[in-house]
């Protein structure tokens, strides 16, 4: 005999009788609920002497007929009785998810959050920034509680580790610069000032630029992952409890490291990015090595490495502050940490940007062409 | 190796059960050699002091820690060598509650107690499967307001409930828990008590229980293993247990706390004798 839960309806004494057969278990259960919910009328009785096995999901399902039919269950054993029992003292309404508020409410709602949180975010950063600098100045005062070796080690990841990665990146950029530049020179006769453009594309924007924007996909991400996570496993908690300061030990060695490495980087990468150009004008334009180091020497004027100089830590601590600052604000559960990790690396490389521009205007003012 | 009918009687009996098991990390042994046998129906202990393995083995148990050496079968399936099909029906049958309650964090209560229904039954309606959510937390006691919360919004103990809660969707026939009285109120812990062995009796469930909670182990446990130096040293009823001479065993069940349990389980069974006489005697 097949154990699949069925039933069939019959008419006794003027009622109608649902008999029950096969086990009313989950895995049994088939198509049942399906035709239960599609019978119509009411006061059934509901005959379940032939079920064989029986779990709780199978004596809700007769629960919940015979309490919104109005029925009765007839025909129950000792165990059967004390399931449906259980199940009939666990039924009470439960809401699955929180109400959602109403279509109209829930856009201004939406308006309104995103309002308060670009002005709460903003905010916080300054905040968090005035924050850092404090704790900064406590470090100063004491600088036993300097954590050197936490410092030393994310040295090696936000920079030694990243030397492959920003440097083919920039050897690429730098080929590519060079071969747009001759094909648009060329029309002029101008192929020897592929030379400028390549040494003052690399030294003055781009390898600060696509430095920052590597590290930022690198680093801020990890930095806001890592302490996000750390968050939600109470971790920042414990350590505030043990008198441990988060900024202290978490945030403040992040930052340091990536303001002492993207100078670095950046002029590392600008260095390659010239390499590649040279290379470049050496295989295709047939300009030799020696006379593209000349040339680049005499056009390349010395204020150009100062703004990269300049600009790098600055970029740096905008990138390690994003991520720092939004894995501390992780709350309450997985989607969150990807989402914050997300948002520090799309604001770091907006702010960089945005910033970029600044210098830009303010290097001019200053007479650094 | 031949076989009698008896004893292929007796295996289909035995719900789990694990032959050589070795696991190492790195130069540590935590398991060597490591024996046992679950049977159907039984709520089966296991004891031991903390590092000793007991998460480790559910763990190897369950699929999640290839083992380096060993056997494993659960209803019957050799879990190291079946096949994806064969392990998905294997988990369409059991229900695991982890040391660490393991919510999803991105869903509610409610709908983290869904998870298994809808994976394995999806044909299942939308309205069935909020209600059948709804009265497993009612079951397991949790008040109906944490429905719609999110694990990071529950206390310790309320995400522990709601773990045993999502580890009883589908109304499996194994349970596995880590220390689920763990971080709940004595008032709480003994209506867990209550609730296995109910769900036991009705449902012929069997239980692999990891807990350190002595009330627990003296109540509901048919059998205890208890877990030292990389094996099952010992299994077997309390009683039996006490009556071995392993230095561990007597300072876990003799120690303070182990005699108060065992005392108020006593003074619990001369009660019940007492009341059963005075009935008697009225009617006599
Ligand atoms: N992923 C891992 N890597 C390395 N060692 C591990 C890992 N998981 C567990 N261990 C080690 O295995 C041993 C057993 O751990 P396990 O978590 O099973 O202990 P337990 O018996 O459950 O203890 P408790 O009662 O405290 O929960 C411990 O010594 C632990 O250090
Ligand atoms: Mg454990």
């Amino acid at each position: 005999m097949s154990t699949v839960a069925r039933f069939s309806e019959a008419q006794e004494d003027g009622r109608r009788v649902l008999r029950f057969a096969g086990d009313l278990t989950l895995p049994r259960l088939g198509p049942l609920p399906q035709r239960l919910d599609r019978l119509k009328g009411r006061d059934f009785v509901l005959d379940i002497s032939e079920v064989g096995r029986m779990d709780t999901i199978g004596a809700w399902l007769l629960h919940r007929t015979a309490r919104e039919r109005g029925g009765e269950i007839i025909g129950a054993d000792a165990g059967a009785a004390s399931l449906l029992r259980q199940v009939g003292e666990a039924d009470k309404p439960i809401k699955v998810r929180p109400d959602p508020p109403p279509p109209l409410l829930r856009v201004m709602d939406q308006i309104g959050t995103a309002t308060v949180l670009a002005g709460r975010t903003m905010l916080g950063l300054l905040g968090f920034f005035g924050a850092m600098l404090i704790s900064l100045w406590q470090v100063a005062l004491h600088p036993r509680r300097f954590r050197l070796n936490a410092v030393v080690q994310r040295f090696e990841v936000v920079g030694v580790h990243a030397f492959g990665i920003i440097g083919l990146m920039s050897l690429l950029v730098g080929i590519v610069i060079a071969q747009q530049g001759a094909v648009e020179l060329r029309q002029f006769g101008a192929e020897v000032f592929t030379i400028n453009l390549i040494g003052r594309a690399a030294v003055k924007e781009l390898g600060v630029l696509m430095t920052a924007i590597m590290v930022a996909g690198r680093s801020g991400s990890s930095f806001a992952a890592e302490i996000g996570s750390m968050k939600l496993a109470e971790e920042v908690d414990a350590m505030r409890t043990i008198g441990v300061s988060p900024l202290e030990a978490l945030v403040l060695p992040r930052v340091i490291a990536t303001v002492a490495m993207m100078p670095l980087l950046a002029f590392y990468a600008a260095i390659l990015a010239i390499v590649g150009g040279g290379l470049f004008c050496w295989v295709s334009l047939e300009i030799p090595p020696i006379t593209f180091i000349q040339r680049t020497r005499e056009v390349v004027p010395l204020t150009d490495l100062w703004e990269l100089l300049i600009k790098a830590p600055v970029f740096g601590l905008i990138i390690a502050m994003a991520g720092c600052f939004q894995g501390m604000q992780v709350e309450s559960n997985a989607e969150e940490v990807g989402l914050r990790t997300t948002t520090a690396v799309v604001q770091a490389i907006f702010l960089v940007i945005v910033l970029d521009a600044f210098f830009a205007v303010f290097f001019t003012s200053l007479g650094w062409t | 190796m031949t076989e009698t009918p008896a004893a292929r009687d007796e295996d289909r009996d035995i719900v789990i059960r694990v032959r050589g098991l070795t696991n190492r990390f790195g130069e540590q042994l935590v398991h060597e050699d490591l024996e046992l046998d679950v049977r159907r129906g039984e709520i089966y202990g296991v004891v031991g002091g903390s590092g000793t393995g007991k998460s480790v083995l559910m763990r190897s148990i369950i699929g999640l820690q290839r083992p380096e050496e060993g056997e494993i079968d659960v209803f019957g399936v050799p879990m190291l060598s079946a096949s994806e099909r064969e392990l998905q029906a294997v988990r369409k049958r059991w229900g695991i509650l982890f040391q660490g309650a393991a919510l999803f964090s991105t869903l509610t209560v409610a709908e983290n107690v869904e998870v298994p229904l809808r994976e394995f039954y999806p044909r299942l309606s939308e309205r069935l499967l909020d209600e059948i959510a709804a009265y497993k937390i009612v079951m397991v006691g949790l008040s109906p307001e944490a429905g719609p919360k999110y694990p990071a919004e529950l206390s310790g103990g309320m995400r522990k409930r709601a773990g045993i809660a999502r580890a009883l969707a589908l109304d499996p026939e194994l349970l596995f828990l880590d220390e689920p009285t763990a971080g709940l109120d004595p008032i709480g812990a003994a209506a867990f008590d209550n609730l296995v062995v109910e769900l036991r009796d009705r449902l012929g469930l069997t239980v692999f229980l990891i807990t350190h909670d002595l009330d627990t182990l003296y109540t509901i446990c048919d059998r205890v293993a208890v877990l030292a130096d990389r094996k099952v040293v010992a299994v077997g009823t309390i009683p039996e247990l006490l009556a071995l001479d392993h230095p561990w065993i007597q300072e876990y069940f003799r120690g303070p706390r182990g005699r108060a349990a065992e005392e108020a389980v006593e003074e619990a069974e001369a009660r019940a004798e007492a009341a059963e006489a005075a009935e008697g005697g009225a009617e006599g």
